[in-house]
């Protein structure tokens, strides 16, 4: 039974990370707290139902969802957060914006789409069950950690080993001495929220064929839960944003199992809380409290 | 020494580290009350550490630091600043988006009562800032104004100590010159004050001792004409003397 | 005129609330403290408030009362463990101290569950709300000549600075605190008794983030530009009824648009022209 529960925690862990990667890549590199990642997380989730709907085979309409929720993010930047670089407008501002274009994005999916749930056609994707040992794992769980683990090894591999991932760790060190040191630092911006909204956009996706559910609030209860993993984790580290959301999802599904299913959201904002209060550069980051 | 007046400042032994880097090692001295006492020293050698220390924005390590009979080294900020202990600061820390009274009735807030206007001009006045508008944005001066209403806005709490961190930084010769005058004019009216500085000219004329700090440690003290003279003093800034 | 009114009551009394709980969170961002705890508070003291109504026979009077000790309690409360931090990291926390407050309001056997809290007495119109909204702005009126106020804008400028001026940032940071989740809580109460029926939901980040909206538009640290700003984002919606599922894509464009263009909100864009 507990053996069932690690694995179901496992597979939305899994998911957790992708999500809270994007948050903490965008913060790592530009001191932003992006609470418009949820809703290119929906947007995503949208576009892949509304493709697949439209007769496309499943892998395609993903793969062409993640690229678009890469180019929204890109688009983001552009609209709500370069223009607030160019003039200086501190850590407030950032924020304030992100919930704007969060919203506007949230409005136009549901004149677009309503705000009912939608589910993905029948047949577009697999429901076989398969049962290792004593645990019962569906096809489409194992299909989803393979995919998500995948992109965090991508991820990986762009960051330690291709001039991007060395320019982006540069960036996010000190924006200034990359500009010094001749990084292009807009380009370099523009591809961190390409990949921090693909990743996030794919765990949209991600979630809505484990669920067999969409719909336009669906950004909102990840939303605060990223927030609590990358504190977890430790802001701007990506290694902990996968070991923070593999751990919390871990404790979720344990306390679901246990205490209920109604504590579960307690239990993250209260190891969060207390994170912040005893160690606010969380398990792995490397940033302290900002001195006052 | 001789018994501390009860509004001298006392340093003894301050030690302050950051970590494993050594910021002052050992370092001791007095700001008597109505005194001007420069400290100077190659950059890094410690004069902002002994500032911050003072001012409680750091703790020490070892030593003492008190005001009269009153030790400081354990209070917060704020409190040491209530005893009456201010500071300016090298980079100038005024309330850039408050306007220039607002900015000098903040740092009459330890006082009882309300400043009034004549007060505040008269304030201004003596940090040679008069010609500056009290509604203007304090962010929007030159730089020069800023550093005078900096010093206007120390002198709103009716210090007993100040400490001036590089106060003349560029600032050109004739406001230099007049930097001169509202420094004596803060001794004179009965505080003690501790001037930080790379003007040599500046602390020359309006120090009565001096402290040479190098490396986090004192290296020599006494009037500005003997430090000048002193050769530890000397190869410290320049190198071996060659000439 | 009178019949207007009338038939628009409901959206007078969410004005009036709304601009009670921009007013309190003003007060926070007055002294640089991005604590975004008021909608927290704000159920708290609606719950408090309501089953004290509900179980005890309270009147409204002291409904509103209970429920604003209560909520000046919990922000004393936060404003420990919340002492250190700024900026990102205390607008994250005081999220998460409201999801928790929210998780407690769903568990707590009293409350009703997610289900809700109802049969609160409809003793709340739009003379409470109005005269609380007054009341708090003249008390804020009269408040901003003082030192305390002088202190309150010195902390948000530069905190280093003003301790070095002898302001005691902690206590300013908790008076700020407090002071706003009274506010809140008392726009909790009212919003309660006009109201009938509360939910959980009705305080969790949604609404935390529909008063920062109103905050902004209307200019974050100006009383006045609370209120208006509220007024406009809660009219805004019934406005643009015609656009139907679309509704908040003027709100979001319209945040949007003061954030890049005008960040000082209308109060900032008045004082442009002065």
């Amino acid at each position: 039974m507990i053996l069932q529960q690690c694995a179901n925690g496992i597979f939305l862990g899994a998911v957790y990370a992708l999500f809270a990667i994007g948050y903490t890549l965008v913060f790592g590199v530009l001191d932003i707290l992006n609470l418009a990642h949820a809703a290119i997380f929906m947007a995503a989730a949208f576009a892949a139902l509304w493709l697949t709907a439209s007769g496309w085979p499943l892998p395609g309409a993903a793969l062409a969802a993640v690229v678009f929720a890469g180019l929204l993010g890109i688009g983001l930047d552009r609209v709500a957060f370069a223009p607030l670089r160019r003039r200086n407008a501190g850590t407030l501002a950032p924020l304030i914006s992100s919930i704007g274009a969060a919203i506007v994005i949230g409005g136009v999916f549901r004149g677009l789409f309503g705000p009912d749930e939608r589910r993905f056609p029948e047949g577009s994707f697999a429901a076989a069950q398969f049962h290792i040992g004593p645990l019962t794992v569906g096809a489409l769980d194992l299909i989803i950690l393979g995919v998500a683990l995948g992109l965090m090894l991508a991820l990986s591999y762009v960051m330690r080993a291709t001039p991007l991932g060395r320019d982006i760790r540069a960036v996010a060190e000190d924006r200034v001495a990359a500009a010094l040191l001749g990084i292009d630092l807009e380009r370099t911006i523009a591809l961190t929220f390409f990949i921090a909204s693909a990743l996030g956009g794919a765990a949209g996706i991600l979630i809505g064929l484990q669920y067999n559910s969409v719909s336009t609030d669906m950004g909102g209860r990840i939303e605060l839960k990223g927030l609590a993993i990358i504190i977890l984790g430790g802001m701007g580290s990506v290694t902990g944003a996968v070991v923070g959301a593999f751990v919390l999802a871990l404790v979720e599904t344990l306390t679901v199992a246990s205490i209920g299913a109604s504590y579960r959201d307690a239990v993250a904002f209260g190891v969060m809380f207390l994170l912040l209060v005893l160690r606010p550069s969380g398990l792995l980051g490397k940033r302290a409290l900002r001195a006052a | 020494m001789a018994e501390a007046a009860a509004h001298d400042l006392e340093i003894e032994r301050l030690s302050v580290r950051y970590g494993g880097v050594i910021a002052l090692e050992d370092v001791s001295l007095r700001v008597p009350a109505g005194r001007i006492v420069g400290l100077i020293g190659p950059n890094g050698a410690g004069k902002t550490s002994l500032i911050n220390a003072v001012t409680g924005v750091v703790r020490p390590h070892a030593g003492r630091i008190s005001l009269g009979p009153q030790a400081l080294e354990r209070l917060p900020q704020h409190q040491i600043a209530r005893r009456g202990i201010v500071r300016t600061y090298q980079n100038i820390r005024l309330f850039a988006a408050l306007s220039v009274a607002e900015n000098v009735r903040a740092g009459a807030l330890r006082v009882p009562g309300a400043l009034d206007d004549a007060a505040l001009r008269a304030l201004l006045e003596r940090a040679s800032a008069g010609e500056v508008e009290p509604r203007a944005r304090a962010g929007s001066l030159p730089y020069g104004a800023q550093r005078r209403v900096e010093i206007a806005r120390a002198l709103a709490a009716r210090p007993a100590i100040v400490l001036l961190d590089e106060p003349a930084a560029g600032m050109n010769p004739q406001e230099t010159g007049e930097l001169r005058a509202v420094i004596r004019g803060i001794a004179a009216a009965g505080a003690g004050v501790l001037l930080v500085e790379h003007d040599m000219g500046l602390v020359s004329a309006v120090c009565d001792r001096v402290l040479v700090l190098n490396f986090g440690r004192a290296l020599a003290e006494g009037t500005p004409q003997e430090i000048a003279r002193d050769p530890k003093v000397i190869e410290a800034y320049l190198g071996t003397a060659t000439a | 005129m009178l019949p207007f009114f009338a038939s628009h009551s409901k959206l007078f009394e969410q004005i009036g609330i709304n601009a009670l709980l921009a007013l309190s969170l003003s007060i926070s961002l007055r002294a640089g403290s991005l604590a975004l705890a008021q909608a927290a508070f704000m159920g708290l003291a609606a719950y408090v408030g309501s089953i004290g109504a509900v179980t005890y026979g309270w009147n409204l009077a002291e409904s509103v009362t209970a429920g604003a000790l209560a909520a000046a309690a919990a922000a004393a409360l936060l404003a420990l463990p919340i002492g250190r931090l700024r900026g990102v990291f205390l607008a994250i926390a005081t999220i998460g101290f409201g999801e928790i407050a929210r998780v407690a309001e769903i568990n707590l056997p009293v409350t009703g569950g997610a289900e809700g809290f109802s049969n609160i007495p409809n003793d709340a119109g739009a003379p409470a709300i109005y005269g609380a909204l007054a009341a708090t702005g003249l008390a804020l009126a009269l408040f901003s000549r003082s030192k305390a106020a002088l202190a309150i804008a010195a902390t948000r400028e530069d905190e280093s600075a003003a301790r070095g001026v002898g302001i005691d940032v902690a206590a300013v940071r908790l008076g700020t605190l407090v002071a706003g989740a009274v506010v809140a809580g008392v726009a909790g109460v009212l919003y309660a008794h006009a109201n009938f029926f509360i939910t959980p939901g009705d305080f969790g980040f949604p609404r935390m983030e529909q008063i920062l909206v109103a905050c902004v538009v209307g200019g974050v640290t100006s009383s006045l530009g609370a209120v208006l700003g509220a007024t406009v984002m809660t009219v805004l919606p019934e406005a643009v009824r015609f656009l139907q599922d679309y509704r908040e894509v003027s709100t979001g464009a319209i945040l949007l648009g003061f954030i890049l263009f005008a960040p000082g909100g209308i109060a900032g864009l008045w004082q442009r022209r002065a």
